[in-house]
């Protein structure tokens, strides 16, 4: 009787602890729809998302230049970060010596477990004056801010893509060579494409790091509310604006900020969404279910 | 005496300090089975594995004496290991279809020999699967994933890739050990068939496979070879008593 009591505790307690997450992620999301929707409602969604103009002052609220900023942001670290880490994993999984790989694996993940603040101080000290001199213009630009993400994202991308490179069977990788194949032909045609559902999974987690990274890229990005003409100039991502007018905020632009919290949530479930259905139909348009 | 097709001598192999393979001559004859017999970690994988040169990929192994493929050290610096393996082919004990479709299991030997021609891999492929005694149960689903199939279905692609590419020589590493006995009757008829064309070594735990798919027996013990020759001699009237007490199953 006792042993069945026991059971049942531990597994709602169990139940508890799974579900407490999912309480909190809808706790906060209610939270910010409620604090954000009646300035959706005041500006009109359309107005919020599509405006050109951020000006609180005013009381002109449009995020769009933001948008631009995040997503702009995000792609150029995934376009720098992606084949490097792709690159990165395949050689700590299939061509360095072990000795090697123990020490840059560590390394590598250490990487991911700064603090942003620390790579936005160095890009403030070290790569915007760098900018600055090579580029022009002020060194505060989308670019900066992308490269600091690069380096940022790429332990996550690398490290995961490395595990699933490492996950795949030795049967697999002996059934090449055994044919013939050369070791990069067996990379290429064998062990990548069989890793690559994992590979994505980094690539989506890397993705999300980037664009709900904040502090570094305030510390860098120049962060003026306006669509940049070119890479160099400067950008203001959503989670900045956020961060950058929280403090003094009130009223309608209090609720202003929230909503853009609204819009970037949106914006990355949607981009989940995208990410996973492709995956998704590539599995199963390669052959009958797997890969 | 045969026409003999590889020809290895005083071999001897070493996975960092253990002695693996201690001083093996052996003759494979062309153009017939050859089994090696043995208890498990006698090093009957290790010899089959040493002449492909699977065992390249592990940094600790070092080999010793000589092996000779139609007259050619395979171990010689200027014989292209790629060259090697599409004339020595390899099917593996636990079947290991690539995550692909049928078709591109098959084709992938020839597509990493350079091999593009659509019309040509089509029409190998069909004959490799044909040979192999699969087309009829795979021809209307060339395009659905090899990881469908059974076991045994699995293991005949693993013998269609194989065969694909036209190799002389195939290795088979215990490659009825996951299957049903059914499934396994198929690959040993497969096997009859296939030794008109191919010199088929094939490491067995099976006495009465041996017994039944192979001309020729090795037998392997603690690295060495005991006893070789014609698979009856050696299965009737066995010279070495230690011989008599393993396919006797008294050890092993």
């Amino acid at each position: 009787m006792a042993r069945n009591w026991e059971e049942f505790l531990v597994e709602k307690v169990l139940l508890l602890a799974a579900i407490s997450s999912i309480i909190i992620i809808l706790l906060i999301i209610g939270f910010v729809i409620q604090q954000g929707l009646p300035a959706m409602e005041q500006v009109g969604p359309l107005n919020f998302i599509f405006g050109m103009d951020w000006s609180p002052s005013y009381n002109i609220y449009g995020v769009f230049p933001m948008i631009v900023g995040s997503l702009g942001m995000m792609t150029l670290a995934l376009i720098f970060a992606v084949p490097l880490s792709i690159f990165g994993a395949i050689f700590l999984a299939e061509v360095a010596p072990k000795t090697m790989r123990r020490i840059l694996k560590p390394t590598i993940e250490t990487l991911a477990g700064i603090p942003s603040v620390v790579y936005g101080f160095f890009g403030l000290i070290v790569l915007v004056p760098f900018m600055r001199i090579h580029f022009g213009g002020s060194g505060f630009s989308m670019l900066t801010a992308s490269i600091i993400l690069t380096v940022m994202v790429l332990p996550t991308i690398l490290s995961i893509s490395e595990d699933a490179l490492r996950s795949i069977p030795l049967e697999y990788k002996e059934a090449s060579l055994a044919l013939g194949a050369t070791h990069w032909q067996t990379i290429k045609n064998v062990i990548f494409p069989a890793a690559l559902p994992g590979i994505v999974t980094g690539i989506i987690l890397g993705m999300g790091r980037a664009i709900g990274e904040t502090m570094a890229v305030i510390m860098v990005a120049g962060n003026t509310p306006i669509i940049p003409g070119s890479i160099l100039e400067p950008a203001r991502a959503l989670t900045s604006n956020i961060a950058l007018e929280m403090g003094y905020a009130l009223g309608l632009h209090y609720n202003a900020l929230f909503a853009t919290g609204i819009v970037l949530l949106m914006m990355i479930i949607v981009l989940l969404v995208i990410t996973n259905y492709i995956n998704y139909k590539r599995k199963v348009t390669v052959g009958g279910g797997y890969l | 005496m045969e026409n003999i097709i590889i020809e290895v001598k005083e071999l001897n192999t070493y996975f960092d300090e253990s002695h693996i393979l201690k001083d093996v001559y052996l003759d494979i004859p062309r153009n017939a089975v050859t089994s090696l017999i043995g208890p498990s970690g006698c090093g009957k994988s290790t010899f089959l594995r040493t002449l492909n040169r699977m065992n390249d990929v592990i940094p600790t192994f070092k080999k010793e004496g000589t092996i000779f493929l139609d007259g050619k050290e395979i171990y010689d610096p200027d014989v292209d290991v790629v060259d090697l393996r599409k004339r020595v082919g390899m099917v593996f004990q636990k079947p290991n279809p690539f995550p692909k479709s049928i078709f591109e299991n098959v084709a992938y030997g020839l597509r990493v020999h350079g091999n593009n021609d659509k019309n040509d891999l089509e029409r190998r492929v069909e004959a490799s699967l044909k040979e192999a005694a699969l087309w009829d149960e795979v021809k209307d689903k060339l395009d659905d994933s090899a990881m469908g199939l059974s076991g045994g279905q699995q293991q005949r692609l693993c013998i269609a890739r194989t065969i694909a590419v036209e190799p002389e020589v195939i290795l088979m590493d215990e490659p009825c050990s996951a299957l049903d006995p059914i499934s396994t009757t198929k690959i040993e008829d497969l096997i009859h068939k296939l030794k008109n064309e191919f010199t088929i070594i094939i490491v067995t735990h099976n006495m009465q496979q041996a017994t039944r798919v192979s001309k020729y027996t090795a037998f392997f013990l603690h690295g060495e070879i005991v006893e070789k020759g014609l698979t009856d001699k050696i299965f009737i009237e066995p010279e070495d008593k230690r011989t008599e007490d393993y396919i006797t199953g008294r050890f092993g």
